[in-house]
This record gives C-alpha cells, sequence and structure tokens, in this order.
C-alpha cells in the first residue's frame, strides 16, 4: 500500500472507530461527565448490574433472538426446497413476496405488521395485543427472508443426480434428505440462522412498532435510556457489546480458516 | 406422484406465513390510510399529505446529500481494499463491519455527546481558547450521522464489485498506455456501475426513513418523515401514520426499480461466473 492510501484507510477508520472509542472510554469515567473524563472508576459497570430492567430485557432479546432465528431457520430452508420446485412463474411470485421484507425500509415493515395486530384486535375486541407474541413473530418474518436467500444457493448449486443416486442405490426418501440434501446446504443453513439470529439482537425500528410495555428488548431499553440526556451506564453496556461482539468474530475468523484443513483430510 | 406431492408440500407453511405476515400488512398499510378512525372510506389522508410535503422533501434532500458524500468517501476506501493483500484484505473488511455489530443507537447516542455544546469536541476547543461551536441539532450533524451509520453499507457492495474487476482487464488498459487516472474513469468506474447503483440503494433508503438519528442529532429542527410516522402512532392517528408510511413504501420502491436497471447486469455476470 501506497503511504497515501495508507493515511486514507487510517483517517476512515478514525472515523469509524471514534465515536466507539468515545464510548468505551468515558465507560471507565469517574463522574457522569461524558466530555470531561475525570479519573478511572467501574461505577457505570457496577450500576448496569444492578439494573435489574436491562438484565431483563438482555435476557428477553437473546430468547426473542434464538426463537425467532430457529423457527425461521426451519420455516426458511423449507421454504426453499419447496421454492426450487416451483414452476418459473410460482418462484418469480413467492421470491416477490420474500424479497419485500429486504426492499422495504424497516419502518414500513414495522408499521405495516403493527397495523395487522391492531386490526385483528379490534377485530377481535382483545386489548394489549401487542408484546411477545408479536415481537416473536415480526422477528420470525424479517428473519425468513435471509434464511432463504441464503438456502436456496446451495439448493441450485447441489447436483440433482446425487438425490437420485441415493434413490437408486435404495435409499428412501427421507433418508435420502439427511444423508445427501442437508449435509450440502448446511452452510447455507448455518449462514442463515447466524444472520437471523445476529438481526434479531439488533432489530430496534420492527421491534419498536410491534412492541408494547409488557415486554422490552434490549435496543428498546436502549432506546429509553438515551431519552435522557446523561447516562453512563449506556457507555458500560456498549462496551460489552463491543468486547462481547470482537470475541465472536475473531472465533467466527479463526473457525473459518481452520475447516479448510480437516475437509481436505477427509477426501483422501 | 407421492413425491412430487411431498415435496410441494414442504414449502406450503411459509406461503401462508408470507401470505399473513408479508403480504396482508402491506393490505393493511392500504386499509388504514383509505379510512378514517371510525373505519369509513375517506380520501382525506391523501388530501392531508400535502401538509407533509416540506418534510417530505427535506427527507429525500437530507438522503440524498448522506448518499453522495457516502459514495465519494467510500468509492477510494473501496477501491484501495480490493487492491490489497489478502490479509490485509480480511482484517480491513472485519474492521470496516465491526461497528455495524454495535446498535445504531449506541451509535448515533455518541456522536450525540460529542457533538454537543458542551460535548468533547468543543471541551477540547475551548482548552485551546476556541469558542464553542454549535453543531449539534443541525442539518450537518444529521447527515454526519447518516454517512457515520450507514457507509458500510456503501464499502461492501462498491468492494465485492472492485474484487470481481479481471486483473487483465486493467493489465491491457495499462499496456495500451492508459494513465492510471484513465483506467479508473475508462475501466473501474464504468465495470463498477453495478456496485455503485446497489450501495446508493442500501444507504438512501436507510438514510431518507430514519428517525432515530434525525431525533437526537437534529433535535426538533430537522423533523423527517420517519419522526413523522413516528409521531403520528404515538399520538394515536394510527390513518395518517398508514399513509405517509404508504407514501415512504412507493418512493422507496420507485427508487430501487430504477436503480435495478443497473444492477440487472451484474446478476446475470454472477450467474454466468
Amino acid at each position: 500500500m501506497k503511504a497515501a492510501s495508507k493515511l486514507y484507510v487510517f483517517l476512515i477508520m478514525l472515523f469509524l472507530y471514534l465515536p466507539i472509542l468515545v464510548l468505551i472510554v468515558f465507560s471507565f469515567n469517574a463522574s457522569n461527565s461524558t466530555s470531561v473524563f475525570t479519573g478511572f472508576s467501574l461505577q457505570w459497570y457496577r450500576e448496569l448490574f444492578q439494573d435489574k430492567e436491562t438484565l431483563q430485557t438482555l435476557y428477553n432479546t437473546l430468547l426473542v433472538a434464538v426463537l425467532s432465528a430457529v423457527i425461521a431457520t426451519v420455516l426458511g430452508t423449507a421454504a426453499a426446497l419447496g421454492i426450487v420446485r416451483l414452476s418459473k412463474w410460482g418462484q418469480k411470485l413467492v421470491m416477490n413476496v420474500t424479497n419485500l421484507p429486504l426492499m422495504n425500509p424497516d419502518i414500513v415493515t414495522g408499521v405495516s405488521m403493527m397495523l395487522l395486530f391492531v386490526f385483528i384486535m379490534t377485530l377481535f375486541g382483545g386489548s394489549d395485543v401487542l408484546g411477545f407474541w408479536t415481537i416473536l413473530i415480526a422477528h420470525i418474518t424479517f428473519n425468513l427472508p435471509y434464511v432463504i436467500l441464503s438456502v436456496m444457493p446451495k439448493l441450485k448449486q447441489m447436483d440433482p443426480h446425487l438425490v437420485e443416486a441415493a434413490q437408486d442405490l435404495g435409499c428412501p426418501q427421507s433418508k435420502a434428505f439427511f444423508k445427501v440434501i442437508l449435509p450440502s446446504i448446511m452452510p447455507g443453513i448455518i449462514t442463515g440462522f447466524i444472520m437471523a439470529f445476529t438481526l434479531s439482537i439488533d432489530d430496534f425500528v420492527i421491534s419498536y412498532f410491534v412492541s408494547g410495555p409488557s415486554f422490552q428488548t434490549l435496543p428498546l431499553r436502549i432506546y429509553s435510556m438515551t431519552k435522557r440526556r446523561v447516562e453512563p451506564s449506556i457507555n458500560a453496556l456498549s462496551t460489552l457489546i463491543f468486547v462481547a461482539v470482537l470475541v465472536l468474530l475473531i472465533i467466527i475468523n479463526l473457525r473459518q480458516s481452520a475447516p479448510h484443513k480437516p475437509k481436505k483430510g477427509a477426501t483422501r | 406422484m407421492k413425491k412430487r406431492f411431498s415435496s410441494h408440500l414442504v414449502g406450503c407453511p411459509y406461503y401462508v406465513w408470507a401470505a399473513i405476515f408479508i403480504v396482508v400488512p402491506v393490505l393493511m398499510v392500504l386499509y388504514y390510510s383509505l379510512t378514517d378512525a371510525n373505519g369509513a372510506f375517506t380520501l382525506d389522508n391523501l388530501k392531508n399529505l400535502v401538509g407533509f410535503s416540506d418534510t417530505l422533501v427535506l427527507s429525500i434532500w437530507l438522503g440524498a446529500i448522506a448518499t453522495v458524500i457516502c459514495l465519494i468517501i467510500s468509492y477510494p476506501m473501496a477501491y484501495i481494499l480490493s487492491r490489497s493483500g489478502a490479509n490485509t484484505q480480511r482484517t480491513l473488511l472485519l474492521l470496516v463491519m465491526l461497528p455495524m455489530w454495535i446498535n445504531l443507537l449506541l451509535r448515533t447516542y455518541s456522536w450525540m455527546t460529542i457533538l454537543e455544546d458542551t460535548g468533547l469536541i468543543n471541551t477540547l476547543l475551548g482548552k485551546l481558547g476556541i469558542g464553542p461551536i454549535h453543531m449539534i441539532n443541525t442539518s450537518g450533524a444529521v447527515v454526519l450521522g447518516m454517512v457515520y451509520n450507514f457507509m458500510p453499507y456503501m464499502i461492501m457492495p462498491l468492494y465485492s464489485i472492485m474484487t470481481k474487476i479481471d486483473k487483465t482487464t486493467i493489465e491491457a488498459a495499462q499496456d495500451l498506455g492508459a494513465s492510471g487516472l484513465q483506467v479508473l474513469g475508462k475501466v473501474i468506474f464504468p465495470l463498477s456501475v453495478p456496485g455503485i447503483a446497489s450501495g446508493i440503494t442500501m444507504v438512501f433508503v436507510p438514510s431518507v426513513s430514519t428517525f432515530y438519528i434525525s431525533q437526537k442529532l437534529g433535535g426538533t429542527g430537522y423533523t423527517l418523515i420517519g419522526d413523522v410516522i413516528d409521531n403520528q402512532f404515538t399520538n394515536n392517528a394510527r390513518n395518517m401514520g398508514a399513509t405517509l408510511s404508504l407514501v415512504l413504501m412507493v418512493l422507496i420502491l420507485l427508487c430501487m426499480a430504477v436503480m435495478n436497471q443497473f444492477t440487472a447486469e451484474d446478476d446475470e455476470g454472477a450467474i454466468l461466473v
């Protein structure tokens, strides 16, 4: 890299990481100022861990993320298996509908789902329908396209003769699915699951519209925390999230570079 | 026969799900925008849109500025990325993606504490004896927030299209005497158009529809379409909120239809490869 390129990359990285660095540095601040560093302290971390409401929303977030990612992965993988067998016209129709939540701004997806829930509520005269179930349904819905779009290419790349060969050799259909199809689309399923899980954890806008006071996720909690102007325990929370993400990414990266070796051995 | 039937069946749960939770909600937006609070048919919501035209124009304007700035900043970055060594590429990509994993609310909140009148920058400037510069609650702060939060969405598609450009094409241009600038203008730029188009949509859509960034960095002076939709629903004016969402949806789908004209080629190319 030339010196000019290096400088440019450095400036971009500075821009990208300055706000994160500020969050981290001031999470250790002794005072509640976010502009003057008065001394090192862990009091905001202590405060964060004593904040039962925030810890509860962290649990809620993980619960919704796991459930929605698992359900979306199963439903989406089945969907991909069905879609590839549809006629051209049918595929086009289903994929256009599937792409809708990807193309629509989050706010429109959130609003449209809330309107559906509100409509059903007025129809059946219920009250306070917005809560855990509506958030879960919304998360499954916006996760599904990502699962389908990561499984579909793997299915299309698969050699169709493989399944036929298995069946010719006397393998029953269900066994052929688990022994032949599933292993070859597994990387797509895993990618889809990871994307679904992370999108669910990160989502604020859609959850914001389909949530009620009875069930809050972490991003919704952060939203209400940032309404007050100074709240250094947010900085502590961000720092912990940043460290968790960093560790996770490093593990994923190491795993990605590792499996190549055993695979080569296996084919021999 | 039996085999075909069962394999068609596996997609059915999803088709039902998609019909109920993707198609019907869109129809709901339409339904609420064409009715009043009592459920009677009305066109008043559509007529009332005139009152929101300023907000809509401001949203599109700020979103467009943010998108252009993103493109200008990201293009050289993506180019440098695509030309660096494999290990550097992997590390830099990870560094570009990492901030995206921190919630947008936290990243925006941090900018708020940096830009405030008593914030980090003004405190540092004060020590140098430079009077406080008012930065928060300006249109510039809103655009900065958009550029900051959505820049990786621009870098990624640009980078991936640039890595697809055949190195021999560039070498051929150089062998035929093209200067560095000519290579950039006549070879790399035209070949990267599909990446530019998808980058533009990926930055423009969230920028136009944002409501958190404008609330935190723009204060009350820069209310965008997303803020207005949010306000309508918190004030229980569902029908107007639905109408504004409908407008936003149509606007975005139109924008995407235009941009798809440029990306379509890329898809075909990808299938060929």
